[in-house]
């Protein structure tokens, strides 16, 4: 069912192409309308106190001060917004037994977070609501706060919220085959105990939100830089009891998501309610500081892994034993079990073994929300994977990469079910780790290796496959309960100069989305890319849709501006035939032309057949279709999801003396299905490495004892910046899916998903002559050098 | 966050600017790059009244030949400091150093005389006067007097400052023909706060170091001088034993980044760089790294 690839010759075929962005220059040139550059008439604005403790009861709240300041409007309390604002429970009925605490816009009664909103103040400006927090008078009576999540389950550990009767969120145990057995009879067992830091995804543009309400009209509407604007339509008609349609969500540009703004958050909502009470525009835009205690978190896990092989080096069962803090509260509506889900779901992903038990234990905690980051749970269950399969090597004394060659999914073995359940329907694992064996010379690399070390220079090679999930079907969200579209839809609009406007449920977040769109609508219609334009993100004009998510942006969207770019294709052809004389099937549309197929001579420009329809509508025959307009929607329905896969690996240079890690060189082969745009690709590809990396050598949410976030700032919170970051080679495998026309999969995830494995592996291949290892991210100095023995151990 | 509202006034000149101090009150800052002063504003870290805006006093700005030493304005940028030839020639560790610091749209700011009255312990700046054994230059309306780097800072961001008393320059004096200069530092990405650091200044002779002068920074709550350590160089006594007196040279204390143990490992390595660098046993320039 996969597109005829021959067509890509043709003048307007895109896909396949790299084509330059059409937002580019718009943003390149700060041209761009983020929520923040919007002004609205009698606009306000509210800035949020935020708990200062982690966990405490909040007492009086003595507003006097605070409203005699120029400039202030209101002060809002917890009890305030709640008159307006229903509060929420983030659980989903497929995920048994997960449970979660009623949670306010703004904190009622208790605080539960350091960072959680506990009172608003409304002001005429944003300094001027920050003059008034500043004398805004809070009493707090201290609680005792639940930080690690070692202990959360004691039972000498306080309850979060006494009323759930423990601090246990959610447990899921997966068991398939005999893997106790398995391991009695296996050749060698390695195991270790992997920890990835608790981090967030830091976006350009912080979290931001400008709601207008009309009290004429009960009508909210609300600017958002957001994934997800039907999913935040639903939900602020919801808890701010309105009709749906009432409710319009407009996204404009984005500066960067990451999954950090595909949730519901508590400012927001309160910044919404604000505007339905006030009856004024108000505007919220998060800072930086407070992005770093409010914006979710992801990745706070320890997992224990086990790994038994034969005596021919073939796994024979795998053991993991997840355990993940989460916070006061399961973030809504995408819940936070889905992380430690996703790491049962994904561990052992890419090989071949039947006997599995994974277990993950979700924990509440008294530390900033967690929720679905960019590539959830992937970089965790591919860490432990390819840390164990790397140890298992070592154990059986083979090279890793024969290690992976020996227990890969063979590439003619789909479809297949993975231990874990999970569905492939094609993967290309030996292709793809052929390709990254070649690419990167490995031999030599090796042979350079032994060369370095005999000079005291210390490098390591790292290897890492990896399985992305991605085009989840309703199976992630929808049967859960959750109104989150798995569809999504396009309308392609033919105007009477023969330009052509596409209008997505996908959205724009900075990657590339609508030049995606354009793409394949110029292919699907027939015109030249220029005369497209896309338009997304705004609820009351799209197609209702669910976002941007899990790499469906082209692989769902894609599709549905595909079909029905050749829906209008096929409309206009009918026209076409009519005014032409000809049978429509004899005539295409190349380049905005109407060509005779055979031939390909030109018969008519679109711009003339668009006149004659718009103005001169007299002139065709009665009753003779004329629908310039086509909409199409698309699900995935013969998977669950579609799944990605591909391998990347790292060389690393490890100053032994001082513990710092040198990147040297990146590789990544990776299997997205049909790639639309070379171009956009890599650099996805590129971007999620160095996000991967990020977690890997920088990133951390370091806490205090007392639950304080220590690192709330962009000096002590390290990003990876340019200067450290390795040459990156990126090649491609294809395997388009079958269940659709593009064949598209994703390619947003994973570069995050690998990176963070390859990264590690190479550091401890770095450190074998010392016997040395790490396995708790990131990997900094001073956990290498402990793990070298040149310094004590230290915690965070 | 945004920063509240306060007073603003520009400076002629130096007369003028501590004029217009005085009369604003001693909780008013002088605004030279800004580059910390302003982000603490933003922070509301504290409650400043107002603002002197030194930046545009021309007599305060450049480099000057003054035959046995150089003379550096308190409004000398970093990115100056990378450029200049005179400090390239006479005071090179500043050269070496102002690469360092940060990154270069604050290169392009921020001054030496901010640096120095700002004394963050993990500045590299403080570090070099210390070892160059320069001369601060300050002047109050009473007059002007001068504070040998070593009688300058005193703590954690606390200098020999007085109230409405201002840095005008920086006098260091020039290397002679077998003085070399080390910078070197180690920090998480390029551009941030070093773990560790050191500025190592020396006579080269007899493949053997002489007149070692040898200050750290990141490593506790002001530069040090690690006078143990220079005393055991100066003796020829070896890079080790100079190492081992480290120990009690400095007393760092925890951050984010490590414990005291690893910052006196890494204070020791960095030791063992430097010395290796300047006796010619193996290249040594800034490095972000530790090495070239």
């Amino acid at each position: 069912m996969s597109i005829n690839l021959s067509a890509l010759d043709r003048p307007n075929s895109y896909i396949g192409r790299t084509v330059p962005r059409p937002n580019a220059p718009r943003l390149a040139e700060g041209r761009g309308t983020y929520v923040d550059d919007i002004t609205l008439p009698r606009m306000v604005h509210v800035a949020f106190y935020r708990s200062p403790h982690a966990h405490a009861r909040i007492g009086r709240i003595d507003a006097e001060a605070a409203l005699a300041v120029p400039g202030v409007l209101r002060v809002f309390t917890g009890r305030d917004i709640a008159a307006v604002c229903s509060p929420w429970v983030a659980v989903l009925a497929h995920l048994k037994g997960l449970k979660s605490a009623p949670q306010h816009a703004i904190a009622v009664d208790r605080a539960t977070w350091a960072g959680e909103p506990v009172a608003a103040v409304v002001a005429e400006s944003r300094a001027a609501a920050e003059d008034g927090l500043a004398v805004l008078e809070v009493e707090f009576e201290p609680l005792p706060v639940v930080a690690e999540m070692e202990t959360a389950l004691d039972p000498e550990t306080p309850l979060i919220h006494p009323e759930l009767g423990d601090n246990l969120a959610f447990r899921r145990v997966h068991e398939a085959g005999d893997p106790d057995g398995a391991m009695a009879s296996a050749a060698a067992v390695v195991e270790a105990t992997f920890h990835t830091g608790r981090h967030t995804g830091v976006c350009l543009e912080p979290r931001s939100i400008l709601a207008a309400y009309n009290r004429a009209e009960n009508q909210l509407t609300v600017h958002h830089s957001t994934q997800a604007p039907h999913m935040i339509q639903t939900v602020l008609a919801k808890h701010l009891d309105m009709p749906e349609g009432n409710v319009r969500v407009i996204c404009g540009d984005v500066g960067g998501s990451y999954g950090i703004k595909v949730h519901v958050y508590p400012d927001e909502m309160a910044t919404a309610a604000i505007a339905k009470i006030m009856g004024r525009p108000v505007k919220f835009v998060a800072d930086r500081i407070e992005s770093f205690s409010s914006d979710i978190h992801a990745r706070d896990h320890r997992i224990k892994g086990r790994l038994g092989v034969d005596a021919e080096g073939r796994i024979v069962a795998l053991e993991i034993d997840d355990l993940t803090g989460i916070g006061p509260y399961s973030v809504y509506p995408r819940t936070s079990a889905i992380e430690g889900n996703q790491v049962v779901n994904l561990c052992g992903g890419p090989y071949d073994f039947a006997n599995y038990r994974a277990r993950t234990t979700v924990v509440l905690q008294n530390k900033t929300p967690t929720c679905q980051y960019r590539a959830v749970g992937h970089p965790i269950a591919c860490a432990v994977t390819e840390g164990l399969v790397d140890l298992a090597a070592e154990a059986i004394g083979m090279d890793p990469v024969e290690f992976r060659r020996r227990n890969l999914v063979r590439d003619d073995a789909y479809p297949y079910t993975s231990a874990a359940n999970m569905r492939f329907e094609g993967l290309s694992h030996h292709q793809s780790l052929a390709k990254l064996v070649e690419m990167m010379d490995y031999d030599a690399l090796r042979a350079e290796q032994a060369r370095l070390r005999e000079a005291g220079i210390y490098r390591g090679i790292g290897i890492a496959s990896f399985i992305e999930l991605t085009n989840p079907s309703p199976f992630m969200y929808g049967i859960g309960g959750a109104r989150i579209s798995a569809q999504d839809g396009c309308t392609v609009r033919l105007d009477p100069d023969g330009s052509v406007v596409a209008l997505s449920g996908v959205t724009e977040q900075g990657q590339g989305t609508e030049a995606m769109l354009a793409q394949v609508v110029a292919e699907g219609v027939g015109v030249p890319v220029e005369r497209v334009r896309i338009i997304t993100g705004d609820t009351q004009v799209t197609p209702y849709g669910g976002g941007t998510w899990a790499s469906r942006g082209a692989g769902i969207g894609g599709e549905a501006a595909l079909q029905a770019g050749l829906a209008l294709r096929a409309n206009i052809l009918e026209v076409a035939g009519a005014m032409l004389q000809a049978a429509p099937e004899t005539l295409d549309v190349i380049d905005g032309e109407v060509v005779e197929k055979a031939t390909g001579r030109a018969r008519m420009p679109l711009g003339e057949l668009g006149r004659i329809v718009y103005f001169r509508g007299d002139t065709l025959p009665k009753g003779l279709p004329r629908e310039m307009v086509a909409t199409r929607h698309y699900i995935t329905s013969d998977y669950p999801f579609a799944f990605t896969n591909g391998i990347q690996a790292s060389l690393v240079e490890v100053d032994v003396e001082t513990g710092m890690v040198r990147l040297l060189k990146h590789w990544c082969v990776e299997d997205c299905g049909r790639v639309i745009n070379p171009l956009l690709v890599d650099e996805q590809i590129r971007g999620g490495i160095v996000q991967g990396l990020g977690g890997a050598l920088y990133e951390h949410c370091v806490y205090s004892e007392d639950g304080q976030l220590l690192t709330a700032n962009m000096a002590d919170y390290l990003v990876p910046m340019a200067a450290e970051m390795p040459d990156m080679v990126v090649a491609h495998v294809e395997t388009p899916t079958k269940e659709s026309l593009l064949g598209a999969k994703g390619a947003g995830e994973a570069g995050t998903a690998g990176a963070p494995a390859a990264v590690m592996n190479a550091i401890n291949d770095a450190l074998r002559p010392f016997r040395a290892r790490v396995t708790a991210m990131p990997f900094t100095p001073e956990r290498i050098l402990a793990a070298l023995g040149r310094i004590p151990e230290r915690r965070f | 966050m945004k920063g509240a509202s306060l007073a603003y006034a520009r400076a002629n000149d130096v007369s003028h600017a501590l004029e217009l101090w005085r009369r604003a009150g001693p909780d008013a800052r002088l605004l030279a790059g800004g580059q910390s002063l302003l982000a603490g504003i933003n922070l509301r870290l504290n409650e400043i009244p107002g603002l002197i805006d030194i930046s545009r006093i021309g007599e305060l700005r450049g480099v000057a030949d003054l035959g046995d030493r150089l003379r550096i304005g308190a409004l000398t940028r970093h990115a100056d400091l990378q450029a200049d030839p005179l400090v390239a020639a006479h005071a090179p560790a500043f050269a070496q150093a102002a690469p360092l610091i940060a990154h270069a749209a604050i290169r392009t700011r921020g001054t030496i005389g901010g640096s120095l009255a700002y004394a963050d312990p993990a500045a590299e700046l403080p570090a070099c006067v210390l070892a160059l054994d320069a001369e601060i230059v300050l002047r109050a309306e009473a007059g002007e007097r001068r504070v040998a780097a070593e009688n300058f800072f005193l703590g954690l961001f606390e200098t020999a400052l007085r109230p409405f008393e201002m840095i005008v320059a920086v006098e260091v004096p020039k290397i002679g023909p077998n003085r070399r200069h080390a910078v070197l530092e180690l920090a998480r990405r390029s551009g941030d706060y070093a773990m560790a650091g050191l500025v190592l200044a020396a006579d080269v002779a007899g493949g053997r170091l002489h007149d070692v002068r040898l200050s750290y920074f990141s490593m506790g709550p002001a530069p040090v001088l690690a006078r143990g350590a220079m005393a055991a160089l100066d003796s020829d006594e070896g890079v080790e034993a100079a190492c081992a007196a480290l120990g009690t040279d400095l007393d760092p204390v925890a951050d984010l980044q490590g414990g005291p143990e690893m910052k006196r490992h890494l204070a020791g390595v960095l030791l063992h760089r430097a010395v290796a660098g300047l006796l010619g046993h193996s290249p040594v320039s800034g490095g972000n790294h530790g090495r070239g």
